[in-house]
């Protein structure tokens, strides 16, 4: 806290009613990532908050408009790291969309298999993330490690652990080795059984369950008016997921479960979003049978043309976070006119005055880490 | 006034719009899930406001800008949870007239996609409840994407 922020604070209200301005961030450990929440408390209260982000804009979209269409594909990795699959993925398709190609089965297979190995790598970080917010580095250290089995998997599919560089425009960029289809069917066996160890050591814990409980309480009109979207969303009682509602590759040509819950409070987020990881293996084992279906010739990817017709396109994924979304604007060149990216973080972390207005400040770390913040995506 | 309509289709979404706005709203193309519409902008905030009332689109995606350089353009993205159906509404904002309704009053997520819009392309959304810069600095007197702020190695 500088002493000007003080004295700006000072002058809205301080002195007369005893309220007090907290500055947390942009470096403190709740905030995982640059950017500051200003919280308002009267005595141990929040009665009002305000967020900052910013602190990271790059410029990402007028960045993109000076790129030829590969080349913004190792970008969109850099957009969330945790999730980079997705919104490579992300990218590509609105590209697609905008040329008017569909890829070959097999590539759509395979992109949902990455998807959902970022899905189930993001949550565990997260996970992580929640076991240091509430003080217990075990279920870190122990998140951390089950994480690793899918970052070895990511080595397996595309050489890299986190920026994978993975989807093309019309495909992807190679065909599953035999090691990977081997692995993973090991990997989600293994990991099946062992995330029971950090599950169990969260909802033993009385400690874990009276701070995640009955905090961050919004209705489910609330958060629809909010906008937020993804595992916060669906532990607040709004039935939705882009991938069961709105399919793109082929989600609907597997069989999963979208979990729902009413409770709208941090417990029930949590909840979804544990139940989310099981809902990923099965994605996946039923991926990795269609895939060996379909046959080591069957092709991968198109050849598509540099330059994308004028015209626009959108596409919508489900994001680990949440809806995120790209608008294209194209020209004719090979290069965007323009790229909006749409993240489903930037929307959440609006909401946070909703959320943290009414709590107690020892709760705004936890009610904070149920929208997972990534702030790659949020600044762009 | 009609009544709210649950589980619209995309076919009802058309002729519900056509309608109440007649001429105001054209709508200009319709897949599977999806309305395409360019409307005025001085009739976006009550088009807005009967697609959430009525048709129960009751999430907006993103609220985005454009520049078309002969003109800016608001492009609105709104969202039905029942159906998965999305509207895209394009609203036309000529070079001497930057100004359109704000939409925050509606769906409150789409307040900070506005006050990003407004730093970056300079539109002004009236009524909007805090119209500040967001993601660039306070001091910035310029807005970075529109096309005559050129980056390094444009023409």
């Amino acid at each position: 806290m500088t002493d000007e922020k003080q004295s700006v604070c000072i002058d809205c209200g301080t002195a007369d009613t005893g309220k007090m301005w907290v500055i947390m961030g942009p470096q403190h450990p709740f905030s995982h990532g640059l950017w500051t929440l200003k919280a308002q408390i009267d005595g141990e209260i929040v009665t009002d908050a305000e967020p900052i982000v910013g602190y990271l804009h790059r410029g990402w979209e007028k960045e993109c408009e000076n790129r030829t269409y590969p080349k913004i594909i190792p970008m969109a990795d850099r957009l969330c790291y945790a999730a980079s699959m997705t919104y490579t993925h992300l990218y590509c398709l609105t590209v697609e969309k905008a040329l008017g190609i569909e890829v070959p089965d097999k590539a759509k297979y395979i992109r949902m298999v990455g998807d959902e190995i970022c899905r189930i790598q993001s949550h565990l970080m997260w996970l992580a993330a929640v076991g240091t917010d509430l003080g217990n580095l075990t279920v870190f250290l122990w998140a951390m490690r089950e994480r690793e089995y899918f970052m070895d998997l990511n080595v397996r599919l595309c050489g890299a652990r986190m920026t994978t560089n993975f989807p093309r425009i019309g495909g992807v960029r190679n065909d599953t080795t035999e090691l990977f289809d081997r692995d993973i069917l090991r990997c989600i066996d293994l990991f099946e059984k062992s995330i029971w160890d950090t599950i169990s050591l969260i909802d033993d814990s009385s400690i874990f369950i009276s701070r995640m409980r009955g905090t961050g309480y919004l209705t489910r009109e609330q958060c629809a008016n909010l906008g937020i979207t993804g595992p916060a969303m669906r532990g607040t009682g709004v039935d939705f997921d882009v991938r069961r509602d709105d399919p793109y590759s082929n989600y609907d040509k597997v069989d999963y479960e979208v979990p729902v819950l009413k409770d709208g409070d941090s417990y029930a987020r949590y909840l979804v979003r544990i139940e989310e990881m099981f809902q990923s293996c099965k994605i996946i084992k039923q991926c990795m049978q269609k895939i060996g279906a379909l046959g080591k010739n069957a092709p991968y990817r198109l050849k598509t043309p540099s330059n994308v017709p004028a015209g626009r396109a959108f596409a919508r994924i489900e994001d680990p976070r949440g809806e995120s979304m790209m608008y294209l604007v194209a020209d004719g060149t090979d290069k965007p006119y323009r790229l909006k990216v749409r993240s489903p973080i930037f929307t959440n972390v609006s909401a946070s005055k909703p959320l943290v207005q009414g709590s107690r400040i020892a709760d705004v770390p936890v009610i904070m880490a149920m929208i997972d913040m990534c702030l790659g995506e949020t600044d762009r | 006034m009609a009544e709210t309509l649950q589980n619209p289709t995309v076919g009802q979404i058309t002729e519900h719009l056509r309608n109440r706005f007649g001429d105001k709203v054209a709508v200009t193309k319709t897949e599977e899930r999806r309305v395409y519409a360019k409307v005025r902008k001085e009739d976006v905030f009550d088009v807005c406001r009967f697609i959430h009332d009525e048709l129960t689109f009751e999430h907006a995606t993103s609220v985005l800008g454009n520049d078309m350089i002969d003109r800016l353009e608001v492009v609105y993205h709104l969202s039905n949870y029942y159906t998965g159906t999305m509207i895209e509404l394009t609203a036309d904002l000529p070079l001497d007239d930057l100004h359109i309704e704000s939409v925050s009053s509606i769906w409150s997520g789409a307040n900070w996609h506005e006050r990003e819009t407004y730093e970056l392309f300079g539109i002004v959304f009236d009524n909007h409840p805090k119209l500040e810069r967001l993601l660039t600095p306070d001091t910035y007197e310029f807005h970075p994407f529109r096309k005559s702020y050129k980056l390094r190695g444009q023409p």
